[in-house]
């Protein structure tokens, strides 16, 4: 199946949405390395939810950025609200596409994982499992978004490196084919 | 001397010799099918399928195929790269493929197979299967996770090191390597460093301890030049760059 192109009405910026769910925020700060080139983005999207502008609910977007898997249950709700809002969702980074550092955990069960962290772990004061209820849930396995939702397009990377992200976002803003030079496919 | 007879990759002549695969005539012609378990030094093992070619509208695996006269061999369509992709994912989805956290990275042959068929996502649901790590060996680590069951560690400890360390044992997603020795530890085994075995795994699963990470990013193997350019991983390499 062909991705589809994004269309956008003429005189508008497209709206941008981003996010990070189960990841380390490298792939957010590879889209800072994109260096002045911020200054054309800020021209060429409108940002919405993003950890950039601190918007915290997503409107109605043609493009939605996604870094990290899937590891709690606030990650599911994040992920459906995006899905929901954004015309183009991309999977940004290992992490996202196949779970990435994080899926290390399914190898365990949650349990001896929570044990291993905050009871038994080198150097825990005073050992506790945290139970309060505004803390997600952890889900069993760290999943890539797309066992969760639809994806449109996935940019592999750990992170994806700055040209990759600026030569997607430019691709897919001039409603081109996305077209990786060898250089920019990589998965670390 | 007889006329040399050919077949076409691609639309293009490749001369071959009586016994030849599609494979063998291909690489003597430097011409590239992508591959992971098979290696020109052992017999061909056909497992992998990853070197899959079209034939009169049937597939096949290139390494097993023998080469016939004015056969028509399709090998870098579209249609045959997605068939491909659709391997690799399936190789990618059955075993845990953490690249970042990965020694081989940047100089894994599945990985820079992957690359070459621009494969961009493992598309299927993975199984995140739980396979152990063993490390009792002093020089070498064997991962699980990363094993492709491509079965050359096997060929190359029964053929070349006369010592038949490993073998695949179990069914389906149960099939593992297994090790040759009372304990069913490597450690235990007579596997040595300089072993052809130990050096032929196309992926990480099996991997010299303490050199990981050696070679800087932007320096590895497969960094900036294609599988299709660079050549194998596994190949004994003298003077290659
Ligand atoms: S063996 Fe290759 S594909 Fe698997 S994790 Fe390591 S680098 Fe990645
Ligand atoms: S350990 Fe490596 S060489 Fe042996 S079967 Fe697995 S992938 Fe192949």
């Amino acid at each position: 199946m062909k991705p589809p192109v994004l269309t956008i009405e003429s005189g508008k910026k497209p709206r941008l949405a981003t996010a990070a769910l189960c990841g380390c925020f490298g792939c957010h700060m590879s889209l800072l390395d994109i260096d002045e080139r911020i200054l054309k983005l800020v021209d060429m999207v409108e940002f919405d939810r993003t950890p950039l502008t601190d918007i915290k609910t997503v409107g109605e977007c043609e493009i939605g950025l996604i870094e990290g898997g899937v590891a709690n249950t606030e990650n599911v709700e994040v992920l459906r609200d995006f899905r929901r809002h954004c015309k183009i969702l991309v999977a940004v980074g290992a992490c996202a596409v196949n779970g990435g550092v994080p899926a290390m955990r399914n190898q365990f069960d949650v349990q001896d994982c929570l044990e291993e962290v905050y009871l038994n772990g080198i150097g825990v004061v005073d050992p506790q499992i945290p139970d309060d209820p505004e803390i997600p849930l952890l889900l069993d396995k760290v999943h890539p978004i797309h066992e969760v939702v639809h994806i449109d397009y996935f940019l592999p990377g750990c992170p994806p490196s700055a040209d990759t992200l600026w030569t997607f976002l430019n691709e897919l803003i001039e409603g081109k084919e996305i077209s990786f030079p060898y250089s920019l496919i990589h998965y670390d | 001397m007889s006329a040399t007879v050919t077949f076409l990759l691609d639309g293009k002549a490749i001369p071959f010799q009586d016994g030849d695969t599609v494979m063998d005539a291909a690489l003597r012609a430097g011409e590239y099918i992508p591959h992971l378990c098979h290696n020109p030094e052992f017999t061909p093992h056909g497992s992998c399928r990853v070197c899959i070619v079209e034939v009169n509208g049937r597939h096949y695996s290139a390494c097993t195929l023998p080469a016939a006269e004015n056969m028509n061999v399709d090998n870098s369509s579209e249609a045959i790269m997605a068939k491909r992709r659709s391997l690799l994912q399936m190789l990618f989805v059955e075993g845990n493929h953490i690249c970042p956290a990965c020694e081989k990275s940047g100089a894994c042959q599945l990985q820079a197979v992957a690359y070459y068929t621009r494969m961009l996502s493992p598309h299927f649901p993975h199984f995140f299967p739980r396979r152990s790590i063993d490390a009792t060996h002093p020089d070498i680590i064997f991962y699980h996770n990363r094993c492709i069951l491509c079965g050359l560690c096997e060929r190359a400890s029964r053929d070349v090191d006369g010592k038949n360390v490993f073998t695949i044992s179990g069914r389906g997603m149960n099939s593992r390597v297994i090790f040759n020795s009372d304990s069913g530890k490597l450690g235990d085994s007579e596997l040595s460093i300089s072993d052809r075995a130990a050096s032929i795994c196309p992926v990480g699963a099996i991997l010299p301890k303490s050199k990981g990470y050696q070679v800087p990013i932007g320096q590895r193997l497969y960094d900036t030049r294609p599988i299709s350019l660079v050549g194998d991983s596994n190949i004994r390499r003298n003077d290659k760059t």
